[in-house]
């Protein structure tokens, strides 16, 4: 415990210390960062049939245009003493003492992301030229892909909570909109509306973050609420802890709120790739780490987000085991690896610069994993499933190597990526967190094996062994505009991790926004050495089971686990009978006192009036005379009733 | 004669009247019998303004001479129309304004 409050105070004091000044120099046109992308989402979207042609050239350009502003950025940034820069666009909301700004808050920490999201979105977006090549709507897919780029960096550049919440919802609405894609298919549709369900949960996290912070700081802005957060107490920031933690699990998804993740796989495999493998999911993690202020004054928030994290490993990693579709087994991997990303959130700033390192290393391995899907999948006709391929290394073989490249990466086997970034969030849950972190880190040496084990079982149904594949089959290499991107994305997954944590590098840049790690543990840890043995063990488990033996065509049925594992851990059956059924008992019961109590003394009161005015109609005869006779009789009344009242 | 038996007649005038159109389908007939019921009650005005010694019950009659005027010229046209059109005067034909 002692070195708990110890990292705490150390945080409290650096989020003191956390300052930002206007943007200098190149810095001052980060806005450009929103308007290439957006340009693009607007002149495609808006622009309609007649952009078709040349639309997806345009698409393209945007965001590698973007790319270049942003490695201007960087460099402008590293040649600056000061890295905390602040670019006022202009005023939001302006209502008495509270003032809401779209400003551009320009640190390590959003460039880092800007980098990623612009240069492997840019890759991924290359890439889809030819995934969507034979598609009708490619330019509106193009126009999509845009639109979410735009509302990415909106979301990573906010220097408030309530900017960043546009771009949340913005990457939301665009996720939403690219999983229904084909929304002439059914499953498609389903799946992108049961996304923005599930997330919404989440953004009521957000949403009620944002509310106390209004309502306990009078700011939402990232500079303000740190340097009040400590004056607000503990329980105000384990409120904030947990809130942004709901918002996180909605948006990366993580247990409880993990079910969308493996529907979304509905949308093109491009979209899988940038959206719900690279970028959009890791936004959760990218909330807590620039909340790191106000998880560093409660120790209660950052255990949730480890347990959280942790679970979601292991949940994920099962999943992943149990998949036969490619698409799916990789969804199953991204909770996983993201659970890691949590768990090192959760560490304090034992693991943020770690949680990050990963994110980045796991944006291009993990691209490259699902581009070389994407690659099969469009050679192979559109089959998905991996027990209808095997042996396509020779058919297939820049896809081969690429996605060898980064399934080494994920496994974490030196000197890939995986390894940099992964061991140092496994060796801190032994040190953080107490004897709680043992079961934390154990956990995640378990998840680790279970990695090599998915990962290899992924390798080998679909590289090696014999072929399964369907008669019709034909699989063919994808075209250069396909295969360059996977190539470069595949150097990005081998170096990167290595990169960002040999000799510091991303430890001493990000130092200013996150802090500094108090503990080295150098490269080769008692627990990293652990993780490797296992990795190693869950390789050779899985050629076991699925190298040395064939694989049979049709899936056997398994142990429970994987039975359960193919029911995605019977996440949605517990929404269905925990969540969605009593809500449906609650609506059929309001319905029906809807129907019967209140619309029926509506509608008993109408139908009196209606039926007596009904009879009373029939005196409108048509007749003159019959008028003319009751104004007679009418007259000779009042005449009666004067004289009654006269006499 | 006295005034009361201008009131006296106009009375009978009137409920003349009234009966005619009461009773009479010839929508011409009809008309007439509005035109009696309205100059008994002239008469009737006349008839208290001489036992009252005032003027505004001559004024008035005045007003409804004109107004029977102005309606015997919109409701004779109207008479016209509807026989043009239905080869009838009887105003028990013309009940299609009804429910």
């Amino acid at each position: 415990m002692t070195t708990l409050t110890g990292t705490a105070l150390a945080d409290v004091a650096h989020a003191q210390a956390l300052a930002t000044v206007p943007a200098t120099g190149a810095l001052k046109l980060s806005w450009l960062l929103l308007a290439f992308p957006l340009f693009g989402a607007v002149v495609l979207l808006v622009g309609g049939r007649r952009t078709d042609r040349w639309g997806h050239l345009l698409g393209c350009l945007m965001p590698v245009a973007a790319f270049v502003y942003g490695v201007i950025a960087y460099f402008t940034l590293l040649g600056d003493t000061n890295r905390e820069q602040d670019q006022h666009v202009y005023t939001y909301i302006l209502v008495g003492h509270f003032q809401a700004n779209v400003n551009l808050l320009i640190d390590p920490l959003s460039i880092c992301f800007v980098l990623l999201i612009t240069g492997v979105g840019s890759l991924i977006i290359i890439y889809s030229v030819g995934y969507m090549a034979h598609d009708t709507d490619r330019r509106r897919f193009f126009g999509y892909m845009d639109l979410f780029l735009a509302a990415m960096l909106l979301l990573v550049l906010a220097d408030n909570y309530l900017v960043l919440y546009v771009g949340w919802e913005g990457v939301g609405l665009a996720s939403y909109l690219l999983i229904g894609f084909w929304q002439q298919r059914n499953s498609a549709a389903v799946a992108a509306k049961k996304a923005f369900v599930v997330n919404r949960i989440g953004d009521a996290g957000l949403t009620l973050a944002i509310f106390l912070m209004f309502s306990e700081f009078g700011t939402v802005s990232f500079t303000g609420v740190f340097r009040q957060a400590p004056s607000g107490g503990s329980g105000v920031a384990t409120a904030l802890g947990f809130l942004l933690l709901l918002g996180a699990c909605g948006k990366s998804a993580q247990v409880p709120l993990q079910s969308w993740l493996l529907d979304a796989m509905e949308g093109p495999t491009p979209v899988s790739a940038l959206i719900h493998a690279a970028t959009m999911v890791t936004a959760g993690v990218y909330l807590l780490v620039r909340s790191n202020p106000i998880l560093a004054l409660s120790p209660d928030a950052r255990i949730a987000i480890a347990v959280v994290g942790t679970v979601t490993l292991l949940f994920g990693g099962i999943i992943a085991s149990a998949k036969d579709d490619i698409k799916k087994s990789l969804a199953g991997s991204t909770m996983s690896q993201i659970g890691y990303m949590t768990l090192g959130a959760g560490l304090g700033p034992e693991g943020y610069v770690f949680a990050i390192a990963l994110l980045l290393s796991h944006g291009f391995y993990k691209a490259g994993l699902f581009l070389g899907s994407g690659s099969v999948i469009h050679g192979m006709d559109d089959e998905q499933d991996m027990r209808d391929y095997g042996g396509l290394a020779r058919f297939l073989p820049v896809t081969y190597v690429t996605f060898g490249l980064a399934y080494l990466a994920i496994i974490g086997i030196p000197p890939f990526s995986g390894f940099y970034a992964k061991d140092p969030i496994i060796e801190g849950d032994f040190t953080e967190h107490g004897a709680g972190g043992w079961i934390l880190g154990i956990c995640a040496l378990i998840g680790a094996g279970l990695t090599a084990f998915y990962m290899t079982r992924m390798m080998l149904m679909t590289w090696h062994g014999k072929r399964r594949w369907k008669a019709e089959a034909h699989p063919h290499e994808s075209p250069p505009v396909m295969t360059w991107p996977m190539i470069v994305i595949a150097i990005g997954s081998v170096g990167a991790g290595g990169f960002l944590i040999i000799n510091d590098r991303l430890e001493k840049f990000l130092a200013p926004v996150v802090g500094v790690p108090p503990v080295s543990h150098g490269f080769f840890t008692v627990a990293g050495g652990v993780a490797l043995v296992l990795a190693l063990a869950g390789v050779g488990l899985a050629w076991m089971m699925y190298g040395r033996v064939p694989v049979p065509e049709t899936a056997p049925r398994g142990n429970p686990l994987v039975v359960a594992g193919r029911k995605d851990l019977y996440g949605d059956t517990f929404n269905e009978s925990v969540l969605m059924r009593p809500g449906q008992w609650l609506t059929r019961l309001s319905v029906y006192f809807d129907n019967r109590g209140v619309d029926g003394l509506v509608n008993t009161l109408a139908a009196l009036i209606g039926g007596t005015s009904g009879r009373w109609r029939r005196l409108q005869t048509g007749y003159v005379r019959s008028y003319a006779l009751s104004m007679f009789f009418g007259a000779a009344v009042l005449v009666a009733l004067l004289l009654a009242v006269r006499l | 004669m006295s005034p009361v038996d201008y009131v006296a007649l106009s009375v009978i005038l009137f409920v003349i009247g009234a009966v005619g159109v009461l009773v009479r389908r010839n929508a011409i007939v009809v008309f007439m019998c509005i035109e009696l019921m309205l100059n008994a009650c002239n008469l009737a005005f006349v008839a208290f303004s001489s036992m009252h010694g005032n003027l505004d019950g001559q004024v008035i009659a005045f007003f409804v001479m004109v107004v029977a005027a102005a309606e015997v010229v919109v409701g004779l046209a109207i008479l016209m129309a509807i026989y043009r059109a239905r080869r009838s005067a009887s105003v028990d034909d013309a009940n299609l304004l009804k429910w």
